[in-house]
């Protein structure tokens, strides 16, 4: 097994008065092929982990490394191209484009690395119909219900085939059988080879996956696997 | 593993935030298309004015001289001498010549009714036969004088003066009163644009105002037309040769240029008005910068989204960069539609060749983009320099 992403001995400060640690020294390794549940209650700083994993902001301390490089020194361009290739993200809002049909939501996530629209098209109706929404790739998303969003959202998260995928409560808006509908769904995508990693507070669902990281106060407590 | 996004995407997303949000992106487009219509509508039509101008001065031709007596060094009114038409003939590029001499202290009047202090400002001239060749003048209504006429008590009217009189054809035996004496109608001129002082002139051969109203044979005015190539030539002598004893009281000039002096007031008139239209446009501009703020605080998200999906900071930028040019383009396509379809209007109504400047159709155009890339560009930057981290935070 190749190590995708490690954080070793991360932290977030945010400057105040008084300065608030979000992270203080986290240590994780995910391996490809993981499917990892990351939880913790609000406050925990799951969602600075999140952030810090997937390059959207920067740790104060200690190192970050995708695919064994080293993160912290990149420029915004550098990381830029880092996330265009190499991670997808599932948020809790979905984000997904009012104007614009299912089929090119999708496509936008292979939009910044300038393959041909025809191309993106292709690979995320591909995408869609693995994620079995393939009959709805002409709908607008305010055509569909939030489970099929948050699907649509998934769809497009996995269409660049990313080292890990970064889901951030992705069942946070969604009732209880879409909810699990969605976990099924991460399994089975896990099952076929995509590493994932998500956040939640919700403990039912975190434990249903293989591996969990309890997160309190900016701190690992728990590691299923003990890295 | 470099993060690169296609021109034709960046126009593809800068178009679907106006999309979705057609109303207003319409609304902010008008500015923009006012201000161009204006410059356009301007341009057009005064150019089109201008067009109908160059025109009728082709048609009257810019070779029609005058010469007139001017002052006396001393002051006072200076004569002609009575040779003067007949040296100017001489001249070898003058074509045709034409003499005409007010017959002071004369007046007009269509009855014996009128009061006599109610003259109308209408002056008689004797006039020789080719006048209206001379002058390209045609003939609305009856006949010129000819050999005959030109002994008998016979007028012919200007146009301004047919109409003060409201006299408005010779089909019916017509007399005015001229100078105490009743005067057959025969003709009536159209209007002379190269001599519009002799519309409000009748005319009666030099035979009849010699034995009717005591004409001196003191030319007052000389019409010629010369070779078109050689009028500057023509004008360098003219002064000497009407009279070769007093040149400096000699009034030469050119009718034609006055129509070209209107040609080139109005290209400067026009200046004005597109300076309100580049007013209106500035307007515009403001409008849109306004409207892509809020786009920009409106669709945070989205920017984070599109961080998240790989965006640089300047994919984000240029997007809404590209959106606001997008913007006033598409006002500025509008605006010259308008100001087209506003000259073609106007100009067909005035019987006008129309014309629409290239320059103000590019020029709409390109002023329309500048502007909105630099209404764009602050937001623009605004949008970029959002942390991936703040854009997502929001809802």
């Amino acid at each position: 097994m190749s190590t995708v992403l490690e954080l070793r001995e991360v932290g977030k400060r945010y400057p105040g008065q008084p300065p608030v640690d979000a992270l203080r020294s986290v240590s994780l390794r995910i391996e490809a092929g993981e499917l990892l549940a990351i939880v913790g209650q609000s406050g925990s700083g799951k969602s600075t982990l999140l952030h810090v994993m997937g390059t959207l902001e920067r740790p104060t301390s200690g190192e970050a490394r995708i695919d064994g490089v080293e993160v912290s020194s990149m420029s915004d361009r550098q990381l830029s191209g880092l996330r265009a290739w190499r991670l997808g993200f599932v948020f809790q809002q979905f984000f997904l484009l009012d104007g614009l049909p299912v089929l090119d939501n999708v496509a936008n996530g292979l939009l910044y690395r300038a393959l041909p629209a025809r191309e993106r098209r292709g690979r995320a109706a591909r995408a869609l119909e693995r994620i079995g929404l393939g009959h709805r790739l002409g709908h607008l998303p305010n055509q569909l219900s939030g489970g099929e969003r948050q699907r649509v959202a998934i769809a497009r998260a996995i269409v660049g085939e990313p080292a890990v995928v970064l889901a951030d409560e992705p069942t946070g808006n969604l009732d209880t059988a879409s909810g699990a509908a969605i976990v099924a769904l991460l399994r089975q995508l896990n099952e076929e080879g995509t590493t994932i990693a998500v956040i939640t507070h919700n403990q039912e669902i975190a434990t249903s996956l293989p591996r969990q990281v309890e997160l309190r106060d900016g701190m690992i407590v728990r590691d299923t696997v003990g890295s | 593993m470099k993060s690169r996004l296609l021109l034709s995407d960046v126009l593809r997303d800068g178009s679907l935030g106006l999309r979705a949000r057609r109303l207003r992106a319409s609304l902010s487009a008008l500015g923009i298309a006012i201000g161009v219509a204006a410059i356009v509508g301007v341009l057009g039509i005064s150019a089109s004015s201008q067009a109908d101008l160059l025109a009728q001065l082709d048609r009257l031709g810019t070779n029609l001289l005058t010469v007139a007596p001017g002052q006396h060094l001393g002051g006072g009114q200076a004569y002609l001498p009575q040779t003067a038409p007949g040296m100017i003939r001489r001249v070898g590029p003058v074509l045709r010549v034409s003499a005409t001499g007010v017959v002071p202290g004369v007046n007009v009047f269509k009855t014996d009714k009128v009061p006599q202090y109610q003259t109308g400002g209408i002056s008689v001239r004797a006039t020789d036969l080719d006048l209206p060749g001379t002058l390209g003048a045609s003939v609305a209504h009856g006949v010129f004088l000819n050999t005959a006429t030109a002994r008998y008590p016979a007028v012919v009217l200007g146009a301004s003066v047919a109409q003060y009189l409201g006299i408005t054809d010779v089909r019916d035996p017509i007399e005015i009163l001229i100078g105490g004496r009743w005067f057959a109608v025969v003709g009536i001129l159209a209007p002379i644009a190269l001599a519009p002082e002799l519309d409000r002139s009748v005319f009666v051969g030099y035979p009849a105002a010699e034995q009717y109203l005591g004409f001196d044979g003191e030319f007052t005015s000389v019409y010629l037309r010369t070779d078109p190539a050689q009028v500057t030539d023509v004008l360098a002598v003219l002064a000497r040769t009407a009279s070769p004893a007093h040149p400096e009281e000699v009034a030469v000039s050119r009718p034609s240029d006055a129509l070209a002096a209107r040609a080139a007031a109005q290209a400067a008139y026009s200046t004005l008005f597109v300076g309100l239209g580049a007013v209106a446009l500035l307007v515009g501009g403001v409008g849109i910068a306004n409207v892509m703020f809020v786009s920009v605080l409106e669709r945070r998200s989205e920017i984070g989204l599109r961080r998240a999906l790989g965006a640089t900071r300047g994919h984000v930028g240029i997007q809404f960069l590209a959106e606001s040019a997008l913007l006033s383009l598409l006002g500025g396509a509008v605006g010259v539609a308008i100001g087209a379809g506003v000259t073609i209007a106007y100009a067909s109504t005035h019987h006008w060749t129309v014309v629409v400047p290239p320059v103000a159709v590019w020029g709409g155009l390109a002023s329309a983009l500048v502007l909105g890339v630099v209404a764009g560009l602050y937001p623009a930057l605004r949008a970029a320099r959002l942390a991936p981290v703040v854009a997502l935070r929001t809802v």
